[in-house]
This record gives C-alpha cells, structure tokens and sequence, in this order.
C-alpha cells in the first residue's frame, strides 16, 4: 500500500503549507465545508474509521453522540499526548505533517458544530510543538483557519495547549481535566465528554491519526477508505516497531499486514544473532503474544481474538535476551509512578506488585510471591474508574502466565539467569 | 500527648510523609515579557476559565527560577484567581516542574521499556559515574542533574536523553553521553543539539 498519511514525511520541506498546498492540502476540507455536517458525520460513520488512540471506538458515532441542541459551545480535543510505552507516531504525524492534523480538527469541528479544536500536546513534546504553532500561523495567515474560512463564513480557532508530563493525561476525561487546570485525574462517566467535557461543555475527544484520517476520507470517499484493510478495520494504520528489532520505527500499512510481516518485513527483523521471546503488540498496556501467535493481521478484532489488544499499535520486540521479570519490573514501575492516585487498587496496587516483582528480580522472593502477583494484579483490573487500572495489571499478568519458569528460576537460583548484553551493571535506582 | 496508652507520642516516628514543602524562594514578580507572554496566553481560553493556563503559568515560573518556589506559585495563583493550594495541587502532580532547585542542566534518562531495551540502564550508570552523582541529585557545582524519566515517545531512537525538558538527545550511549557532557561544559547551551528527525518508511 502507498502511504497515506506518512507519503510526504521524508521530504524536507513536506511539513510547510506550501508544500501540503501542492499535495491536495485542505481539499479535504473545502469539500466537507460544502457539505452538511450531518453528511460529513454519516461518511465517517459510514468509513468505519475507528480510533486510533487505543480502544478502536468508532469515530463517527463520538461524534454523533455529541449533543447537536444546546446553547453550549462544543469542543474539539485532539489528544496529542502520546505517552503510552512503545507510541511514537503522533509525533511523526505532528511533526512532519502538522497541516493534515489541523485539517482534520478542522472537518471535526465543522461536522460536530464546534468553533474550537484544543490540541493537548504532552509537554516533553517542546520541538514538535514549536513546528506546530510556526506552521499553524501560517495557516491563520493565509485564512484556513480563524474567521471565515475559506469564504464561507465559517470560523475556528485552533489554540495548542501544553501539557507537562502526565501519562494519564493520555485518558479522555483526564485530559479534559489537565486542560481545565487541574490535576490529570480521570472523571466518573457518564456523562460521556460528547455530553459534558471541556468546561462541561460537548466535547469530542479524539487522537492525532485518527483526525488525520479524516481529511482522506472526506476527499477521496468511503470506498477508496473501506477498500484499504480487512471488515470492520479499514484505512490506512500507523505501526510503531521498537525494541530489539534492526529498524525501529513508524511504518504505515493497512491491517491485513500481519505482525510477523511488520516485525520481520518492515522493521527487518529481531537483531542478528538472536531470536524471538516475546512481543507487546498494542503499547505496553496490553497482554504480550508469544512468537507462534504472530501470524494474525494487525487489526482490531484479530489481535483481540488472539487475547491481547492493538492498542495504541506500539510493537515493542523483546529477543531471548529479555528477563520476563525484569520487564515486569521495568513496566510496573511505570505504572506505579504514573498512577494518577484516584483509585485505591490501582495507586496502592501499583505499589505493592512494584515490590513484589523487586524482590522476586533480586532473588528474594519466595513462589507465594508469583501467586500473590496473580491476586493483586486480578484485583487491580476492571476496579478503577479508568482503563489504566487494567493496564497496570496486564504486564504482570501475561508475564506469569507466559513466563511462569522464569519467576520460579529466580526463586531458585536467588537471582536472574538470563544473560543480557544491555541491562546495566547495577539496577538503575528510580529516585523520583 | 499520646491517644494510647502503651505508645508514646512521637510524630517523627508515625507520620513519614514524603511530601516536601515547597521552597519559599525569593520574591517573586514575573517579568514584563513574561507577564505579557501569559496574558496573550489566557486570551486562547474563555475568560472564566483562566484555570487553564495554570501549565502555561508554572512553566514560566520555572523558565524565570529554575525550579517552582512557594513565591513563584502565590504569584500565579494571585494571577489566575485560584488559592495558593489549588495551584500547589497541579504544580506537584506533573513531572516537568521541578520542585526543588535543580542544576543548570537537567539531564533525563529514558528508563521504560523500549529504552531500556537498548540499554539505557547503561547510560544511566554512565551519566552517574561521568558526574559522580545518583539519579535524583545535582552535582556539587549546581551544573547537573540526573534524573529517570518515563516513556519520551521516541522508542524508534532508544534510548534518549532529555535535556531540560525540551533538547532530546538520541541514540544515546555511554560514549555519546560521556561527549554530551564535556560539550555542555565547553559550549554551554550551543550543545544542545534539539531533536534530530529520523524517520523509516
């Protein structure tokens, strides 16, 4: 498949209006401003297009369910930060292509009658931001966005809002919260954000590519968008390889790319001299698959129905020279410190299965432990307000439901047998 | 006085709390330029909704002192209409704002998976012992400080290193870091290289 999104990224000018001007730049937009934004809401639902942030909820129906008879202002957010372990392709798109990502705000908030897309950006993202508001003044002076768009009387204000290093912030109602001025801690739903979220006002939250996606669809027409992938999970994807592999990085494909063709074909393959363990498919929030489980499309449904999630389609690859409790650990200290403290299991459970797995990779743990992980985890998952909870717990799941022999080695042995040419002399102390 | 009659009262003992008071800090007014930057800032967002630039506000703080101070947060609360506390409340949950006074430079490690991986934990150890440091402290000179950060979103160059929050430094090695450093003590600023763009089709 040609790239869609990602064509243009490796041109050096690819991220100016001049340039996105020359490559049917803001087409997509001059067609959906002639269109009702009934119509243009009914073709996106009628693409499948499905969100790209992570749960693969269809995006024209969030933007149905936005309340249409209100006298509240309606918003647009587009979530910007990518902070789950693994993702790096919003920040591509950004960076390279940041026009595509303000047409997309833009169709969104004229199919949804709102007059302002806030574009929440994770604060560590200073550079890409910088390109972001250069080429976005551009944009206001040449009428694209503001007053009157295009001459049709239609006006929208873009405004890019920094946030300041919040993984959390990355969940739709926390964000809402992180935009109001407040801590990122997630809300109680319902009401859903299409009902009450910025300012308690209709809100459509939605993440960078799937945004980008629209402006295609609008242009090019649902058949040309639904003959891109397999039922149900149309459209160009956004691959993201990391980890052990020879060429990581951001690789465009449709879903019926399977996982092993993305690892071995696009990103080259496991590094030489070593071979497969363990791969997180979806951002390392979801459940990892074994190498035999590979042969699958890189789609919604298909990774779901092999047990795990496409996520945020972060592949991270992990070759035999990664102890499984150590990953755990790595992971479990992301969460702990992530944990934004509103729910019990999760900021408390973080805590204790942190400690847990650190005992077991030094070696002093006992077998209890690998039972007591099992426990806490299951009592961390589906008891949060949102979906982090489940994610703290899933690493350390999957890892002693895959790996349980390596838990129990380092319990015999009294330390890790997996020899490694990258883990550090000492274990890095965290010291936040 | 105690509530028990077999334990005497010792709060040091009973009540750890590893929350730290904020650093009073001298006086604190921002600058004109800055002063004029967060206004044009509160003009994005709905007049009774200036909580919303709360973020922006601190970071200015943090452009002005280096660190937030207890002073530097009243001024933003008196600015933003908010309390002292509710501005406290935001500054100490994100971990782009320094708390405490750090060095000049703030070198952040990558620590999570994908970095990791690529063996972050080594220029870690690297950085500590090129600064003669821990993770978590500032150099006796008040140039460096090491910290671990979670995921930069820029696994496809593991591992980076960030420093002060906007200069991402990739591909990063004991080696590269080891010349990071001794650049940062020749030239200064003029070291920080950015965020150099690679991209794979």
């Amino acid at each position: 498949m040609d790239p869609v999104l990602t064509r243009y990224v490796r041109e050096p000018n690819g991220h100016t209006l001049d340039f996105f001007l020359q490559h049917q730049g803001y087409e997509g937009l001059k067609k959906a401003l002639a269109m009702k934004p009934g119509d243009v809401i009914e073709m996106v639902k009628a693409s499948g297009l499905r969100g790209r942030g992570g749960a693969g909820f269809p995006t024209g129906l969030k933007w149905q369910f936005v309340l249409k008879d209100t006298p509240l202002p309606k918003y647009i957010a587009c979530n910007a930060d990518e902070s789950e372990p693994g993702t790096f392709k919003d920040h591509v798109l950004m960076e390279r292509n940041p026009h595509l990502v303000f047409e997309g705000c833009l169709i969104g908030c004229w199919a949804i009658g709102a007059k302002v897309a806030y574009i929440y950006i994770r604060g560590e993202f200073y550079h890409v931001q910088k390109v972001l508001e250069a080429e976005l003044a551009k944009a206001y002076d040449k009428g694209y966005v503001g007053k009157n768009i295009l001459g049709t009387g239609f006006d929208c204000d873009i405004v890019i809002h920094r946030g300041a290093g919040a993984y959390e912030a990355g969940e739709e109602t926390a964000l809402i919260e992180s935009f109001e001025g407040k801590r990122a801690q997630p809300r109680i739903k319902p009401p859903f954000p299409a009902v009450s979220g910025i300012y308690n006002c209709p809100t459509a939250v939605n993440n960078v590519e799937t945004l980008c996606n629209v402006p295609g669809i609008v242009l090019n027409g649902v058949e040309w968008y639904t003959s891109l992938g397999p039922d149900k999970n149309f459209g160009p994807k956004l691959y993201c390889v990391s980890g052990h592999v020879k060429k990581p990085g951001v690789y465009e494909a449709t879903m019926k790319t399977t996982l092993r063709e993305l690892i071995f074909d696009y990103a080259g393959g496991v590094r030489d001299g070593h071979r497969l363990k363990a791969v997180i498919p979806g951002g390392s929030s979801v459940p990892m698959l074994l190498p035999d489980q590979l042969d699958i499309p890189a789609s919604f449904d298909d990774v779901a129905k092999a047990g795990s999630m496409l996520g945020s389609a972060a592949i991270i690859v992990m070759d035999e020279t990664t102890c499984m409790v150590w990953v755990a650990k790595n992971l479990m200290y992301f969460y702990r410190h992530e944990s934004c403290g509103k729910c019990t299991p999760c900021r408390e459970g973080g805590d204790w299965l942190y400690k847990i797995l650190t005992r077991l990779e030094n070696g002093e743990g006992s077998m209890r432990d690998i039972d007591l992980i099992a426990s806490v985890a299951g009592n961390i998952a589906g008891k949060t307000l949102c979906p982090f909870g489940d994610a703290a717990a899933a690493p350390a799941l999957t890892t002693v439901k895959n790996f349980r022999s390596e838990f129990e080695d380092h319990v015999r042995e009294g330390r890790c047998t997996v020899p490694s040419d990258w883990r550090g002399w000492r274990v890095a102390a965290g010291a936040h | 006085m105690s509530f028990h009659p077999l334990m005497e009262y010792d709060p040091g003992r009973f009540h750890h709390s590893e929350r730290k008071i904020a650093d009073e800090g001298a006086p604190f007014v921002f600058t004109p330029e800055r002063r004029a930057k967060l206004d044009e800032i509160l003009t994005e967002y709905p007049p009774e909704r200036k909580r919303s630039a709360v973020l922006a506000a601190l970071y200015l703080v943090q452009e002005q002192e280096g660190y937030l101070t207890a002073n530097g947060m009243r001024h933003v609360a008196g600015i933003l209409d908010l309390t002292p506390a509710e501005v406290e409340d935001v500054a100490t949950y994100y971990v782009m704002f320094f708390k405490e006074k750090v060095g000049k430079y703030v070198l952040q490690v990558c620590r999570t998976l994908s970095c990791a991986l690529n063996g972050a934990e080594r220029v870690t150890e690297s950085l500590s012992e090129k600064l003669g440091i821990k993770v978590g402290e500032t150099d006796p000179s008040g140039m460096f400080t090491l910290l671990e950060f979670e995921c930069l979103g820029a696994c496809d160059r593991a591992p980076v290193v960030m420093v002060n929050n906007e200069h991402w430094h990739e591909h990063a090695t004991p080696e590269s870091c080891s010349k990071l450093i001794d650049d940062i003590k020749a030239k200064g600023e003029a070291a920080l290289s950015g965020c150099h763009l690679k991209v794979e089709k």
